[in-house]
């Protein structure tokens, strides 16, 4: 069943069955870039051009003229880093006291936390605007912030970690006299390394990519980030096929990045909570 | 009387009092999970209990907000648009959790395998995933251009006359939303079957193949009952998902053309953000919320009863 000849022809068929799935998988990918080294007019052409004759580098040099990229690359970045460290910091925080501290309610506000990652944010996005807009907040970048960097799913992600690690370790180092908080910042931050750059990644990624957040919030054009700042684009030069495509692969760029540096630390996360942030 | 202290202060460091011990564990876990809880409690507990609530008033952005019972909920029975918003959604949900579910075990199968540079294909697989959702509207929405885009300069080249005009017409705009949407989802969920997979003995296998079971046989009498705890999961995520769609659908098609891909989700984001309709808008979101819930606790029982 197993002769050589079989096994490299059943090879093979793999590497072929592989190739025709990442192609199908990629194809926008590759038309997306192919078009933001077009002119307007050969976006759309017919037949479709994959690789363009001449490539239009210009177009990756217009754009910033065109629409305030930096300001909108500027202000998605600071959204970002912001929720970042605010989600894991007070995520992996609150997660030490909830696998590794007994106190009486701890397991019940625990459900809580998880009881809300159930509930569809699309279910109470209306009484959270009004709160922002009886505060003064809508508007402002601090908005976001607010709203994002508390999640349940932080704290969630984190404590799945920490139980993981067994509770000889912190009852050694409590023996040998750290305090709780001596046991968070020497012990389990160290050790949980993989967990946080997970729950970042992740937590990063999301509020690059969000749009419904910035776009019920934010309306000053030099507060938008680049998901908004790109669907306006769109809305109002949607004949202008090459830029938008530019555009396009400018914003995915830096998370593609991104991801390709932390991609394992990306994947266990999503494997070992099994949940979206 | 720094004698009299002294030793008793000792004792308490050597051998608290239990109450006294709970107190201070309670303070310290408390100082831990105060920092976020403070924040989670303000923006997400208050306005979701708060959504609850708001449900039964009747309340717009000019008027003082008044206790109605059941108003709003009667007033969506005649509502046409949050009929249409409705039949929406469960065409969407009808589309996309299948067709997901089929595409990300279709893609685990295929990248389960040691192969070198296998690990190339599931990073190209996912990452539709983790790609913004403007940029692939965008890009979809190019695709489906019914005279020049690619997807019907094909479909015509595969000797379609009449091919779709998917975005542009109100009979195919949900199909094109739905195919996007599973293009860009199905990495997400081959991660979950990828792991579910990875849980099955390759003794199985081996036993069955001495047997005599084809791989189709196999397929079926292995892999898939043994990836039930995961398809159950996938199953659970993927309803949850397709039922609040939102930003897919904005960004996309605003909800035309006409009326042809207008959710819930985006009923609830016009009446209560855009007209400020407080109420009503709410007493939709709770209605998503109910459906959710139901949907997720059906699928809880036949799990149950599959198991027991």
């Amino acid at each position: 069943m197993t002769t050589p000849r079989g096994a490299a022809v059943r090879k093979a068929a793999a590497y072929a069955g592989l190739t025709v799935v990442a192609a199908l998988v990629l194809v926008p990918f590759g038309w997306m870039i192919s078009s933001a080294l077009k002119r307007d007019n050969q976006v759309l052409a017919i037949p479709v051009q994959w690789i363009p004759d001449e490539l239009r580098w210009s177009n990756f040099a217009d754009i910033w003229s065109r629409i305030p990229l930096l300001t909108y690359l500027g202000n998605s970045a600071f959204l970002a880093v912001a929720v970042t460290l605010l989600q894991v910091l007070s995520g992996s925080f609150a997660a030490y006291g909830f696998a590794k501290v007994r106190f009486p309610g701890r397991d019940a506000l625990f459900v809580a936390y998880i009881a809300t990652i159930a509930v569809p944010w699309q279910a109470y996005m209306v009484p959270q605007y009004i709160m922002m807009q009886k505060a003064g907040l809508t508007d402002t970048h601090l908005s976001i912030i607010l709203l994002q960097a508390f999640g349940a799913f932080g704290v969630f992600l984190m404590r799945q970690y920490y139980l993981s690690i067994p509770d000889d370790l912190c009852e050694a180092a409590r023996i040998d006299g750290l305090s709780e908080y001596g046991i968070y910042r020497r012990i389990m931050l160290p050790l949980s390394k993989p967990a946080l750059a997970s729950l970042a990644l992740l937590t990063f990624v999301n509020t690059w990519n969000d749009y419904m957040g910035p776009f019920i919030y934010l309306t000053s054009n030099d507060l938008w980030t680049v998901q908004l700042g790109l669907r306006s684009f769109v809305g109002q030069h949607d004949a202008e096929y090459a830029m938008i495509m530019t555009g396009a692969v400018l914003s995915v760029l830096p998370i593609a990045v991104i991801f390709l540096l932390g991609q394992r630390y990306f994947i266990r996360g999503i494997a070992t909570s099994g949940l979206k942030a | 009387m720094a004698d009299v202290i002294k030793p008793s202060a000792r004792l308490a460091r050597e051998a608290p009092l239990p109450r006294r011990r709970a107190w201070r564990d309670l303070l310290v876990g408390a100082s831990f999970i105060l920092p976020n809880f403070a924040g989670f409690a303000l923006f997400t507990l208050v306005p979701m209990l708060a959504a609850f609530a708001l449900a039964f008033l009747d309340w717009d952005s000019y008027s003082t907000p008044e206790w109605v019972g059941t108003k709003n909920f009667q007033r969506m029975l005649g509502d046409e648009n949050f009929h249409v918003a409705l039949r929406n959604t469960l065409y969407y949900a009808a589309g996309h959790i299948p067709l997901t579910l089929v595409a990300a075990l279709g893609l685990a199968l295929v990248l389960d395998r040691k192969l070198r540079g296998v690990a190339f294909f599931r990073t190209a697989a996912f990452f539709p995933y983790v790609t913004s959702l403007v940029a692939v509207a965008i890009v979809w929405n190019m695709l489906f251009n019914p005279t020049a885009g690619p997807v019907n300069q094909v479909l015509v080249a595969l000797g379609m006359d009449d091919p779709p005009r998917w975005v542009a017409g109100t009979d195919w705009a949900m199909p094109a939303v739905i195919v996007t949407s599973v293009w860009r989802d199905m990495g997400y969920y081959m991660v979950l079957y990828l792991a579910g997979l990875q849980t099955i003995p390759k003794e199985y296998y081996e036993a069955a193949t001495v047997d005599g079971a084809n791989a189709w046989q196999r397929f079926w009498g292995i892999t898939l009952p043994s990836l039930r705890p995961t398809t159950f999961f996938v199953l659970v995520m993927l309803t949850i998902q397709s039922f609040k769609v939102l930003d897919l659908i904005v960004v996309m098609t605003d909800g035309g053309p006409g009326r042809s891909t207008k959710v819930l989700a985006q009923l609830i984001y016009e009446q209560g953000i855009r007209e400020g309709r407080f109420g009503y808008s709410s007493a939709i979101a709770l209605v998503l919320f109910l459906i959710v819930l139901t949907a997720t606790l059906i699928q809880f029982r036949i799990n149950e009863r599959r198991n027991g």
